[in-house]
């Protein structure tokens, strides 16, 4: 980097900042001038339009142009189903698919039950930030880094040669040979998930232990009189006591694993029969040029997460209408 | 976290479970002092706490190490093979060889796409929740509950066809700043500061509205009272009596950009004029997998920034995905 790139770099920063707040700044000073007739239209179109605009050129309008372009070829032809078709019966396209599904079962059952339980272990014990903090800290860094981290824990010396890999090296103490976790399907695929429920356990802890710290005293000193022991105690009071919690994190956990993409693209850059659907899309789209293959993929997500949407818009709407 | 923050809507109760929770965590917890924790509890969240914190530490004690020693030993026999250098950082953030990761361009460049990002998503959707949630006119219901659908609609939805838009109508415009000011480069930052704020915008509506509709009406009213403007209110009430909130969005669009790797992938176009770490990263792990030594320091580099925004900030962080806000 030289020192021109340099500034090159902190003048488009300021510069873009600069412009942005003298347009919010110009918007705010003129509707409060605006004439009176109107006034309350104009004010409400200044405030809203601008968000509104970004989201329609941005987000709208794109997924009706993806949703249609998945029936058409590179060409541009209208083919039907034919991309749908591809996607169910290409092998390759297949094992796409099957990752998926095996990615979104394990991940969001395995970080629940996990952070459920270490959410629980921890409850009201000394050092409990610690503990929270030191699981909820891969939350914060990024796929690609968490990729790496993994990598390097995966990593594989032939046999015989001082391992770099904490696996390896742990399959070797305990006399086994080493393997190349990454290049041996089905297993790599499995690592791969490990790396999600990783990153995801901590969210899964701090939700679940906020939800817990909620469950009334009272009903848990009740348990206490009815002499229960921690297990009883556990599914009679603390999990029908954080239900509304669970169906959070596991929904959450469960978008974000369906739209999982660095980790495959950082680790196995989707080979060795480890893709899934968006990192696919990612690929047809953008690497092979099969923008409808791509779009159908992309669709194919969409398709995965209306449920959770629907859901979540009813209950949206029911809160709503109570307040 | 590359991944849309988004709201999963939880019943009132529960949301006031998880407030006061949250809150309550101190005074509760002298009331009960015994629960599950017993030996064995202790023993499975001190095991499941090391398993999470060795990979990490792992990398970053490898980081340290010279390039013979990363590639032939493991980080844990660091006492049989003992050995200190910052060589690795050096040279991936400082060595101007064609072949060295260059990573001090990339930095910029991460700060330079996330820091503008996070004022524009805040900003536009704070003007929105605020028309949304006090400007009274039929629809707004129904819009904010569209606002709140499209935040699950996967960004891979939107890429190609915005990936097009730009390039028909955006790519003439930064040639012609490129003309005028010479030092900005034709491949500037507009695509992405754009694509990313649109996908930070409805999370951002979606918590600000929830925070910006419970400000107590009187206040709004005297303020219209005594002649204030919709602006004048957004300025002088709302947007300070927001900050908690505004702060807890700001973190979150700031680790998403900061992390994102697919947005900069499609929007950036791959060179150190504009890529973020991420992408260099992603590179260096495909062409240079067995790089350790870069690799490692890399890495540390780019996980630095997020993590003293974690660490500092925490607090922000969990209060607002508990806020009845939830990401994934």
């Amino acid at each position: 980097m030289t020192t021109a790139d340099l500034i090159g770099k902190i003048v488009q920063l300021v510069a873009g900042i600069a412009v942005f707040a003298a347009v919010v700044g110009l918007i705010l000073f003129f509707i409060d001038r605006a004439p009176k007739r109107g006034r309350d239209v104009l004010q409400l179109l200044a405030f809203l339009l601008p968000a509104l605009i970004l989201l329609g050129i941005g987000l709208v309008y794109p997924a009706i142009r993806t949703a249609i372009a998945a029936f058409a070829n590179s060409a541009g032809e209208f083919v039907g189903l034919d991309n749908f078709v591809w996607m169910f019966t290409q092998p390759e396209a297949l094992i796409t698919l099957r990752n998926t599904i095996i990615w979104v079962i394990l991940v969001p059952t395995i970080s629940t039950i996990i952070g459920l339980a270490y959410a629980n272990f921890i409850d009201k014990s000394r050092g409990e930030k610690i503990y929270k903090s030191l699981i909820f800290m891969p939350f914060a860094i990024s796929f690609v880094g968490a990729g790496i981290i993994w990598k390097f824990v995966y990593e594989f010396r032939p046999a015989g040669r001082d391992q770099i890999g904490l696996l390896n090296q742990i399959v070797v103490w305990f006399g086994g040979e080493p393997v190349l976790w990454l290049q041996s399907p089905p297993v790599n695929t499995l690592l791969l998930i490990v790396v999600m429920i990783w990153v995801q356990t901590g969210f899964a802890v701090v939700v679940l232990s906020a939800a817990i710290k909620g469950i009334p005293t009272e009903q848990l000193e009740a348990a206490d009189l009815d002499g229960t022991n921690g297990w009883q105690k556990f599914t009679n009071v603390t999990l029908p006591g954080i239900r509304g919690a669970l169906v959070v994190v596991v929904t959450t956990i469960s978008i974000a694993t369906l739209k999982v993409f660095d980790i495959v693209r950082t680790m196995t850059g989707g080979n060795f029969e480890t893709s899934v659907v968006a990192n696919e899309m990612y690929t047809q789209a953008f690497r092979a040029l099969e923008p409808g293959r791509g779009s159908a993929l992309a669709l194919i997500l969409f398709v995965l997460v209306l449920p959770i949407v629907v859901y979540n818009v009813r209950v949206l709407r029911q809160q709503r209408e109570i307040r | 976290m590359t991944y849309t923050p988004i709201e999963v809507a939880v019943d009132a109760d529960t949301k006031g479970e998880l407030r006061r929770g949250y809150n309550a965590d101190g005074t509760k917890a002298k009331r009960v002092k015994k629960r599950l924790t017993s030996r064995t509890a202790t023993v499975v969240s001190l095991i499941i706490a090391v398993i999470w914190v060795i990979p990490t530490f792992g990398l970053f004690i490898s980081s340290f190490r010279p390039e013979e020693l990363i590639k032939t030993t493991g980080w844990w026999t660091i006492f049989q093979n003992p050995g200190f250098t910052l060589d690795n950082y050096t040279e991936v953030l400082f060595s101007s060889s064609a072949s060295a990761p260059q990573l001090g361009a990339y930095f910029m460049n991460s700060i330079a796409i996330t820091v503008p990002v996070v004022v524009f998503a805040t900003v536009l959707a704070a003007m929105a929740a605020y028309a949304l949630a006090w400007i009274p006119f039929k629809g707004a219901s129904w819009i904010f509950i569209g606002i709140f659908a499209l935040q699950i609609v996967p960004l891979q939805m939107a890429l190609i066809p915005l990936l097009q838009m730009f390039t028909t109508w955006l790519l003439p415009i930064q040639r012609a700043i490129n003309d005028v000011f010479p030092i900005i480069p034709v491949q500037s930052y507009i695509q992405v500061w754009i694509a990313h704020t649109i996908f930070g915008l409805p999370l951002a509506i979606f918590l600000l509205h929830n925070f910006i509709s419970e400000i107590p009406g009187e206040l709004i009213e005297a303020a219209r009272v005594d002649g204030a403007n919709h602006g004048q209110i957004f300025l002088r009430i709302i947007l300070p009596l927001s900050v908690p909130i505004l702060a807890s969005f700001a973190i979150f669009q700031f680790l998403w950009v900061w992390n994102d790797l697919l947005v900069a992938l499609v929007f950036s176009g791959g060179t150190a004029d504009v890529a973020p770490l991420t992408q260099r990263l992603a590179e260096l792990t495909g062409n240079r997998g067995q790089e350790w030594q870069r690799l490692t320091a890399a890495a540390f580099i780019s996980l630095v920034v997020p993590l003293i925004v974690f660490f500092s900030l925490q607090r922000y962080f969990v209060r607002g995905l508990l806020a009845g806000a939830t990401k994934g």
